[in-house]
């Protein structure tokens, strides 16, 4: 068994690459896939400690992130597109027209 | 009928003129002038006959009756009772205030539909009578309230009804707005006796823990020895009322621009009956002001310095009812001498003899000035001169003879000429002076010499000599409706004084019953014969300088050159207005000048107008977190989230 503190540190590398991509990218395909770099980076901290406690509940907890993962990027992704067609652009500051 | 059961019939002298202004306010207006004054006459008559039924009923069984109809208020210790009560005082000021108020309904009825001709608006005819029935009910309401708090119902009733009338034409007078202002004048002024009377009210029930008159009055002497300087403090606070109410120093201010109103109003408001509550009322608390001699010589002085001083100033005036006005306020002066003197007959005989005399001058003088406005109309004068001025008439005796004489008669009894009504009571008034008030004796007698020569000035410049206008030229006699119960007052000045004749005492028996058995004031021959003598000397020596005087409409007064600056003062009315305006009135202004704009608009709209601003800037800052760019948003959940984070961490 490798130290447990091996795939913690690669979960915060990828969750701050996440976090980085989410407030750099202008592209908004781009944010949903450094959302999914966060999303998995979580999953990756629960399979970790699911082996590390050996108990299933951390890998119940997974199939939920996946599952909600997967509608959240139907959703996404279909509002790209609509938003694409209306605005021929998917760059996330294109969309401020609820500006204050 | 049992004299229990007429007095039942009391409420009804406030319920018929009520009963008179709402008819006049639901029909008058369609059924036209004719209608108006006649229902107002009658409620007023009625209510006369309903005084007269009580008197008779009095008259069988003397005691006190009050009839209680209704529980008015009842607040933990207090209840006071919507009551009316029945004696001899009170009968004597329905009487009065009934019977007087009665004939000036009549003679407003044709003074009324000339004047609001010559005024351009006949519409307010039916209005006027409504304000005058209102004001019989408010004075019945005051005369004959059972405690001190309905008294007061009644005191701001006519106090209401008295600014009504004075503002009656409020869009005439100086600058189109002298006779609200007037009113204005005469509001505040009273508001200011109110206060006193108010405060009265407070100690009186704070100390007797009634309001109720026979029950306050009961304790006066016991409360009195326990606590002096409340009763003090009552009697004098009551004494601030009657200062505002029946014109005297210092709140005598209000009467002589009161004369703003139209005539008969000047007559039954402002002469006969309102100015006299404070008479009355002073003669009702008899029980207080006998037990604390220190504000009977308050009263006393009070009543007899403004009785001298106002008496000088009607010297100076022109305008025949401003003279008149002043002569009121002497004369109420003489009434609260000597009441204070403790001489509440002598006090509430010449309130009766003086409503007899001064309403018939008041609607003579009425009678006069609307003779004169006919002279206008008929002479086609160029330029209109005042109505009202005694230098623009002169001569008037041949062109209104019939007013004349009435005006004569009103003007003997006020200057005390024997029989007439004005001699028996002021020389009572003077013979109580006399028994121990040297001083105060000494300058009412002057005062009583003062107002024979006044009034001979007036009836000489307004009678005598050659007209002096062609307004005067041209004066013609007032209707029947006018003459009638100018006639009717005449034959009472004329013969008021029999009720109380010396030796008789009619009056003094009948009030005996309610203010206590006293000694019938006796008839010195000395201060008769003193105040006869000094009449027919004021009366004889006016009509030597008047009627030698050069007649002309502009020419100066004959006593301005001898007494310079004394006649001066006394034109000017002793500068007493200016005086107020001075000391009172601009401190006051710049008062509130000084809360208006540094304080309200300074500091309170600035504290308010500041949290406004505030806010705006705040959300002007916000506003700017809100860019519109969606990596913004993020990157503030995000730092939200360390920073929830960081405080679980180190919690």
């Amino acid at each position: 068994m490798f130290p447990v503190i091996f795939p913690i540190i690669l979960a915060v590398v990828l969750f701050s690459l996440g976090v980085v991509g989410v407030l750099l990218r202008k592209n908004a395909i781009v944010i949903l896939m450094s959302l999914e770099l966060m999303f998995n980076a979580a999953n990756l901290v629960f399979i970790t400690f699911a082996n590390y406690h050996q108990n299933l509940d951390g890998q119940v907890f997974i199939i939920f992130v996946m599952v909600t993962a997967a509608a959240e990027v139907a959703v996404g992704l279909a509002l790209i597109v609509d938003i694409f067609r209306s605005k021929k652009s998917i760059s996330i500051d294109e969309m401020h027209s609820l500006k204050g | 009928m049992e004299s229990a059961q007429l007095f039942n019939l009391v409420p009804w002298v406030v319920f018929l003129p009520v009963i008179g202004l709402v008819v006049n306010i639901l029909l008058g207006k369609r059924l036209g002038e004719t209608f108006s004054g006649v229902v107002a006459s009658l409620a007023a008559g009625l209510t006369f006959v309903v005084a007269v039924l009580l008197a008779i009923a009095l008259a069988a069984a003397p005691e006190a009756g009050v009839v209680s109809p209704w529980e008015w208020i009842s607040i933990g210790d207090l209840s006071v009772r919507w009551a009316f009560r029945v004696d001899t005082l009170s009968v004597v000021m329905m009487l009065v205030v009934s019977l007087v108020g009665t004939l000036i309904h009549i003679y407003s009825i044709g003074y009324m539909h000339n004047d609001v001709r010559h005024n351009g608006d006949p519409g307010r005819y039916t209005r006027f009578f409504i304000f005058l029935n209102l004001f019989i009910a408010s004075m019945m309401i005051l005369v004959s309230a059972d405690n001190f708090l309905m008294m007061f119902v009644g005191w701001e009733g006519v106090g209401l009804c008295s600014y009504l009338l004075i503002g009656f034409w409020y869009e005439k007078g100086t600058n189109g707005t002298g006779n609200a202002v007037a009113a204005k004048k005469a509001f505040i002024t009273n508001r200011i006796g109110d206060f006193g009377l108010l405060i009265a009210l407070f100690l009186i029930f704070g100390y007797f823990g009634s309001l109720q008159f026979d029950e306050v009055f009961r304790q006066a002497s016991a409360v009195a020895a326990a606590h002096p300087g409340a009763m003090l403090l009552i009697t004098l606070a009551m004494l601030l009322g009657v200062t505002g109410k029946s014109a005297q120093i210092p709140l005598f201010v209000w009467l002589p621009d009161a004369m703003a109103g139209p005539t008969p109003v000047s007559a039954l408001i402002h002469a006969a009956t309102m100015v006299t509550a404070g008479v009355y009322l002073v003669a009702r608390s008899t029980a207080f002001y006998s037990v604390v001699p220190a504000s009977q010589t308050v009263v006393m002085w009070v009543g007899t310095l403004t009785a001298l001083l106002a008496a000088t100033i009607a010297l100076g005036q022109y305008d025949i009812k401003k003279v008149l006005a002043y002569s009121t306020i002497s004369q109420l002066g003489f009434m609260v001498a000597a009441v204070g003197m403790g001489a509440m007959v002598a006090g509430m005989f010449h309130l009766v003899t003086h409503a007899f005399f001064k309403g018939l001058l008041f609607l003579a003088a009425g009678s006069v000035i609307q003779g004169m406005e006919r002279g206008m109309h008929g002479s086609h004068a160029s330029s209109e001169p005042d109505p009202q001025d005694m230098r623009n008439m002169g001569g008037l005796r041949k062109k209104i003879p019939l007013t004349f004489w009435v005006y004569l008669i009103g003007g003997l009894a006020l200057s005390g000429i024997a029989p007439l009504a004005g001699f028996f009571s002021k020389d009572e008034i003077l013979g109580a002076a006399y028994h121990g008030h040297a001083a105060i004796f000494i300058l009412l007698v002057i005062t009583a010499f003062l107002t024979a020569f006044y009034m001979g000035r007036q009836l000489v410049m307004v009678f005598f000599g050659k007209p002096l206008t062609a307004a005067a030229e041209h004066a013609s006699e007032s209707p029947r409706v006018v003459t009638i119960p100018l006639i009717i007052l005449a034959a009472l000045s004329l013969l008021g004084g029999a009720l109380n004749l010396p030796g008789v005492h009619t009056l003094e028996h009948w009030l005996s019953h309610t203010l206590g058995e006293g000694e019938p004031a006796e008839f010195i021959w000395l201060v008769a014969g003193i105040s006869l003598l000094l009449a027919l000397l004021g009366l004889g020596a006016a009509w030597l300088i008047y009627s030698r005087r050069t007649q002309k409409a502009d020419a100066e007064d004959p006593l301005k050159k001898p007494l310079g600056a004394l006649f001066t003062g006394m034109e000017r009315k002793w500068w007493v207005d200016e005086l107020y305006q001075a000391l009172i009135l601009n401190p006051y202004k710049a008062f509130a000048q000084f809360m208006a704009e540094p304080v309200d608009l300074g500091v309170i709209d600035r504290v308010g107008g500041g949290l406004a601003a505030g806010t705006r800037a705040l959300a002007e800052g916000l506003r700017k977190l809100e860019n519109g760019y969606v990596r913004s948003y993020a990157l503030w959940m995000f730092i939200g989230l360390l920073a929830i984070m960081l405080y679980l961490f180190l919690r």
